[in-house]
């Protein structure tokens, strides 16, 4: 049955492609917010949007939902062109960092909107947000207003309110910000709970790593408006295309360092403390380099084959683990992740495995 | 020194403010009253029953009413749409609001000689429009009911404009935004998101309109037929207080003008507390 005589608000689909999305705010002199942005969903997926305040990442979602215009580009549902559509003619649902919940409306009223909007039948208006709302596990609440709800409740309302319509795309902007930290990790089981039960496609934007590792089939890194890197949570985390996402993935330990050496794919790189073996994730030409090293990649012990050795300087207490500050000769500094306490002063050798130490060239000469 | 008591210490700015409206408002008010129920000859109602039952002064009420109730909706009506189309900041926003403002700062007598001038039967508009052949004769504005009711409306817009931009820029335009992704249509947006959280200060602004309308005097005067279709109440009051000398009669309509006041306001305050009332954010900000 189609309510929606004006446009294809429900229906299947195979892919959403955006293509070259720009989106320019305020002067031509200032950079774009969204700067070129190439991305192919299929249907079905879970994609996390992932970087940093004001990479771009929650302008690209408003894009997707219709909110933003674009400056140039285009986005494609198939054969049908979007990006000229208003956002009530796309039919994605949407859910707001900040809930967006109607506080005039009850709960009932809120999950139930979009069906009205779409002349569903009262009936069945009413089964559709029973089941929403079983599936948040929120019964009981249908008279509350939203202000009569825990800061949990009222996400869990924006979620039904959002996936009761059906939509063909589930576009989430931050939806656990706002959440304390327990309720945090409730809450990402139970949306990923939500997807697997209903398999809806889902573009979810965000800035915390894990929850993009964690909810994620597909991740995409964004920086200054632009795509650093697609991938899956593995290749994203093991393998991160450049610094910018190597910083964002925790690659703590970013050392600026004097390449010795290229072989392939192998770089030997120096400092004043001997020298350190590494993997190429980017052309190496320049005669410095960046090492990027995960702290929990490296092992600390007495001697060590590809090695730094240094000073225990200080140690920060984790309870399952301990953060190793290590001062090497020369000043270099790194971080390690090790399992007991160190005394501050011993001499260490802070050990990682080539394959692990990825080498980038140098940002600037 | 506890926190409480610094509250107590705080509360003391209060005071010169309420010493004037004690002095500037209460008293005089209920000297009024009591003026109100010493007439200078009869009992304590006669000036009451005066007013209702001389032909000259009850029917003030209704005449003023007749201006100040069409007068208001139509403020209300106007800025409604005018300020949810400014809710969003915009370049030529400011120029626009600064100019709808203006009259505010004209006063009403002002604009009383502006619209004598311009919309008199000599004025350019009666002229243009016979000009134009758009009328066969000069074109009355003035010195009748709907130069009076065009002044109120010129003179109160601002006012209501104002308040009404203030509330609609209050509501978390998110939840706009929220309805159009389920579907909702710009109108189907204001319809059931926007209009629903703007109904109690829609209330709050006609009441504070209303009260300013009803009682009108000057353009009453200069823009009106004093003596008859724009005879409002607060003339009736001048004439008793002025003409007459009876300050009794002249405190006892300005009693019966504030008891309609009130029972104007206390109505739409009534149908208000029907309505939502709550918070106009859907969530954490």
């Amino acid at each position: 049955m189609n309510y929606f005589p004006q446009g294809r608000m429900q229906g299947d689909f195979a892919s959403l492609r955006l293509e070259r999305v720009t989106r320019r705010f305020g002067g031509p002199g200032r950079p774009p917010a969204l700067d070129g942005v190439s991305l192919t969903v299929q249907r079905g997926e879970f994609v996390a949007l992932l970087g940093p305040s004001g990479c771009g990442k929650s302008t690209a979602l408003n894009c997707i939902a219709g909110l933003i215009a674009l400056s140039s580009g285009a986005i494609w549902l198939d054969d049908e062109r979007l990006d000229a559509l208003p956002p009530e003619r796309r039919g994605f649902g949407m859910v707001f960092q900040s809930y967006a919940l109607f506080p005039h409306m009850t709960v009932q009223n809120n999950v139930q909107f979009g069906l009205v909007m779409r002349g569903v039948p009262a009936a069945e208006r009413q089964r559709r947000t029973a089941r929403a709302l079983a599936l948040v596990q929120l019964e009981g609440h249908e008279d509350k207003l939203p202000g009569q709800l825990s800061g949990g409740q009222q996400q869990r309302v924006a979620i039904a309110r959002a996936i009761v319509v059906e939509p063909r795309l589930v576009l989430m902007d931050e939806p656990l910000s706002n959440l304390d930290a327990r309720l945090r990790l409730e809450m990402r089981a139970e949306i990923r709970r939500i997807h697997r039960e209903l398999g809806r496609t889902t573009i979810y934007v965000t800035h915390d790593q894990d929850e993009a590792l964690s909810l994620a089939d597909r991740i995409v890194v964004m920086q200054d408006g632009t795509v650093q890197q697609i991938g899956s949570p593995e290749e994203v985390y093991a393998q991160p295309a450049n610094l910018h996402v190597a910083r964002f993935m925790g690659f703590r330990n970013l050392l600026e360092l004097d390449v010795d050496a290229v072989a392939g794919g192998e770089v030997t790189l120096r400092g004043a403390w001997g020298a350190l073996r590494g993997t190429a994730r980017q052309s190496i030409d320049g005669p410095r380099a960046i090492a990027a090293i995960r702290p929990d990649e490296i092992a600390i012990g007495p001697a060590g084959g590809n090695a730094i050795a240094g000073e225990v300087e200080g140690v920060e207490y984790y309870g399952r683990d301990c953060l190793v500050e290590i001062r090497a000769a020369g000043g270099l500094r790194l971080f390690a992740r090790a399992p007991g306490r160190l005394e501050r002063g011993a001499t260490v050798h802070a050990a990682v495995a080539p394959e692990r130490v990825l080498v980038y060239p140098a940002s600037r000469p | 020194m506890t926190a409480d008591r610094r509250a107590d210490r705080a509360a003391l700015l209060v005071a010169p403010a309420a010493a004037v409206m004690v002095l500037l408002f209460i008293y005089p008010f209920l000297h009024g009253l009591v003026l109100s129920f010493r007439p200078a000859a009869g009992g304590a109602l006669a000036s009451y029953a005066t007013f209702f039952t001389n032909r000259s002064l009850w029917p003030t009420i209704f005449t003023t009413l007749r201006l100040a109730l069409p007068a208001t909706i139509a403020n209300v009506a106007f800025a409604l749409p005018v300020a949810y189309h400014m809710r969003r900041r915009s370049r030529y926003q400011k120029v626009v609001i600064t100019i709808l403002v203006i009259p505010m700062t004209l006063g009403t007598v002002l604009i009383a000689e502006g619209m004598l001038t311009y919309l008199g039967p000599k004025g350019w508009l009666s002229q243009t429009l016979q000009l134009l052949h758009l009328a066969s004769g000069p074109v009355r504005l003035t010195h009748n009911y709907t130069g009076v009711l065009l002044s109120l409306i010129v003179s109160g817009f601002p006012f209501v404009f104002l308040l009404m931009l203030s509330y609609v820029s209050g509501i978390d335009p998110v939840l706009g935004q929220a309805a159009a992704t389920l579907g909702a249509t710009p109108w189907r947006q204001f319809r059931y998101i926007y209009l629903p959280l703007l109904l109690p200060g829609l209330a709050m602004a006609f009441c504070l309109a209303f009260v300013q309308a009803f009682s009108v005097f000057p353009s009453a005067v200069l823009l009106g037929a004093p003596a008859g279709p724009t005879r409002v109440i607060s003339i009736a009051a001048y004439e008793a207080a002025f003409e007459q000398f009876d300050d009794s009669l002249a405190s006892c309509v300005a009693m019966i003008m504030g008891a309609v006041q009130l029972i104007v306001v206390s109505a739409v305050l009534g149908l208000r507390r029907a309505l939502y009332r709550g918070p106009v954010t859907g969530g954490k900000r």
